[in-house]
């Protein structure tokens, strides 16, 4: 089974200080190292703020780009995981010690179907 | 043994070790009940096989053909991976009974914390102990069409995100347990004071007893397990006296202790000493003992209640208790204390609060407080007998007609 582990980030909540954003990073590099000897690992990374974001539609063969987001929330995607492992309370032992890293709530959801490798 | 019991008894097994034989809730379901319209037809006629010795391997067996009949006749992914899974398995004997760990195992599945509170309590109830749909809306007071949806939704995530079927391990338990637990005494509860109409569903009481016998048997070793058991045996045994001839709700002070059940009583007591003995105390443990002292003897010995209270308070910090323990208070120092102690607590909408309160002020004489105690209570209680219950007190309390 593959999982995302989505970090969601409300906007307008204070930004850590650089020095608490460092440790963040240390503790979240420790954790994907776990992930890559665990043989769990297969993609992950931090995002750029929404605003950084640019959305393309492709509606009657013709492509509107336009300013992002997409979704007009509060709460936005800031980073994520993809990971393997065998079953959900696997992907929830991953979770918890992602969101102990990051110190956001992390979202666990199951991929549709596992690719073809 | 009549078909129904069979039904009550096997149900819940039988689906439990078809789930393992299939990985699939759904497909083990499906067996079991085709399983169960073939065993009725066979079982029950006038000129049928008559009862097989072992009805639990003869409908594991049975579901076990009748899901391979079924699979191979569909093309789904998940016939194709159910059928592989039972190709894989080792030649099993004929004739296999329903293993006990299986059931355990769909316990854990069914209470995953990953799943809502109303979609533990709805999925246990209809696989482990084989409820309809409307059954369970009925004790639950929401359209059935939630129950099914919740029961359809939560099965559909169990095989979506692989909520796998398997025992937590030891490290895993204290995190795991208590969901199932909890699941077994709202089950219960539901049982004993329904939200609704008559104040006792008896089916409910006994699925949750027979759930707790199950667990109990499963994890021998696990004494808040022991303590759920021996609390919901040890309160199933008074439901007997606790409504009176006309439905109406009798207290525990008022009842008869002769119509209480005492082999229930026994069993409750033997593994409150069994907890003792182990001394790692919990909620359901000291809630059991407390029922002990309730149901030892002539009489309640309030002290040792209280200071039981007093030890449950320490674990389980609630309102609830709180407000439990101040019953006790009033017995052992008497009502004002017992009125000091329930005045800051917050329970919103909860009627036992406002009871406690009028019982409390009516013994200290203030009754034109208590009047109004009464009042919140029976705005506030949702079962008919309750409320009834506290407009005969309420009525007690105002001037009687001149005679």
């Amino acid at each position: 089974m593959q999982y995302l582990l989505a970090v969601h980030t409300v906007e307008g909540d204070p930004m850590p200080s650089t020095e608490d954003m460092q440790t963040q990073f240390a503790r979240v590099d420790v954790v994907n190292a776990e992930l890559q000897f665990a043989g769990a690992w297969v993609f992950g990374g931090g995002l750029r703020p929404p605003d950084s974001a640019t959305v393309v539609r492709v509606e009657g063969g013709r492509t509107t780009v336009t300013d992002g987001p997409f979704a007009e929330t509060k709460e936005q995607l800031g980073g994520f995981w993809v990971i393997r492992c065998d079953d959900l309370d696997q992907a929830l032992v991953w979770a918890e010690k992602c969101a102990e890293a990051c110190l956001q709530p992390v979202e666990v959801r199951p991929f549709d179907d596992e690719p073809q490798a | 043994m009549d078909m129904a019991s069979v039904y009550q008894a096997e149900y819940g097994r039988c689906v439990a070790t078809l789930v393992r034989l299939l990985g699939d809730i759904g497909l083990a379901e499906e067996a079991v009940q085709d399983a169960f319209a073939v065993a009725l037809e066979k079982w029950a006629l006038p000129n049928g096989d008559g009862l097989p010795p072992n009805p639990g391997a003869w409908i594991v067996t049975t579901a076990r053909n009748r899901a391979i009949d079924r699979l191979r006749r569909e093309s789904t992914r998940e016939a194709r991976q159910a059928q592989a899974l039972l190709l894989h398995q080792p030649d099993e004997p004929t004739e296999v009974g329903p293993v006990r760990d299986d059931q355990l195992r769909l316990i854990f599945t069914c209470c995953h914390p990953a799943l809502s509170p109303l979609a533990q309590t709805a999925l246990t109830l209809r696989l482990l102990g084989g409820l309809e749909v409307p059954e369970i809306a009925r004790a639950y007071l929401v359209p059935e069409a939630t129950i099914a949806q919740r029961i359809v939704r939560a099965k559909k995530k169990i095989r979506d995100a692989a909520i796998p079927y398997r025992v937590p391990d030891a490290a895993e338990l204290p995190d795991r347990l208590p969901p199932v637990l909890t699941v077994l005494y709202l089950i219960f509860n539901e049982g004993y004071t329904s939200t609704s109409g008559t104040l006792v569903r008896t089916d409910l009481c006994l699925e949750a007893v027979r759930l707790g016998r199950a667990l109990a048997a499963l994890m021998p070793d696990e004494p808040e397990v022991l303590g759920l058991l021996a609390l919901l045996l040890l309160t199933e045994a008074r439901r007997p006296a606790r409504v009176g001839p006309s439905g109406e709700l009798v207290t525990l002070a008022e009842q008869d202790r002769s119509r209480w059940d005492r082999d229930l009583i026994r069993e409750g007591h033997e593994l409150v000493r069994r907890c003792l003995r182990r001394d790692r105390p919990g909620p359901y443990q000291l809630q059991a003992a407390i029922n002990a002292v309730h149901t030892d003897g002539p009489a309640t010995d309030w002290d040792q209640v209280l200071a039981l209270y007093d030890q449950l308070l320490l674990h389980a910090p609630t309102p609830v208790v709180a407000l439990n323990r101040a019953v006790a208070v009033a017995e052992v120092h008497g009502p004002a204390p017992a009125l000091a102690a329930i005045a800051d607590l917050d329970l919103p909408g909860y009627h036992l609060l406002p009871a406690t309160r009028a019982d409390l002020l009516t013994r200290l004489g203030r009754i034109a407080e208590a009047l109004a105690a009464y009042d919140e209570a029976i705005a506030l209680a949702t079962n008919q007998t309750e409320r009834t219950f506290l407009h005969h007190r309420r009525a007690g309390l105002e001037p009687g007609p001149a005679t």
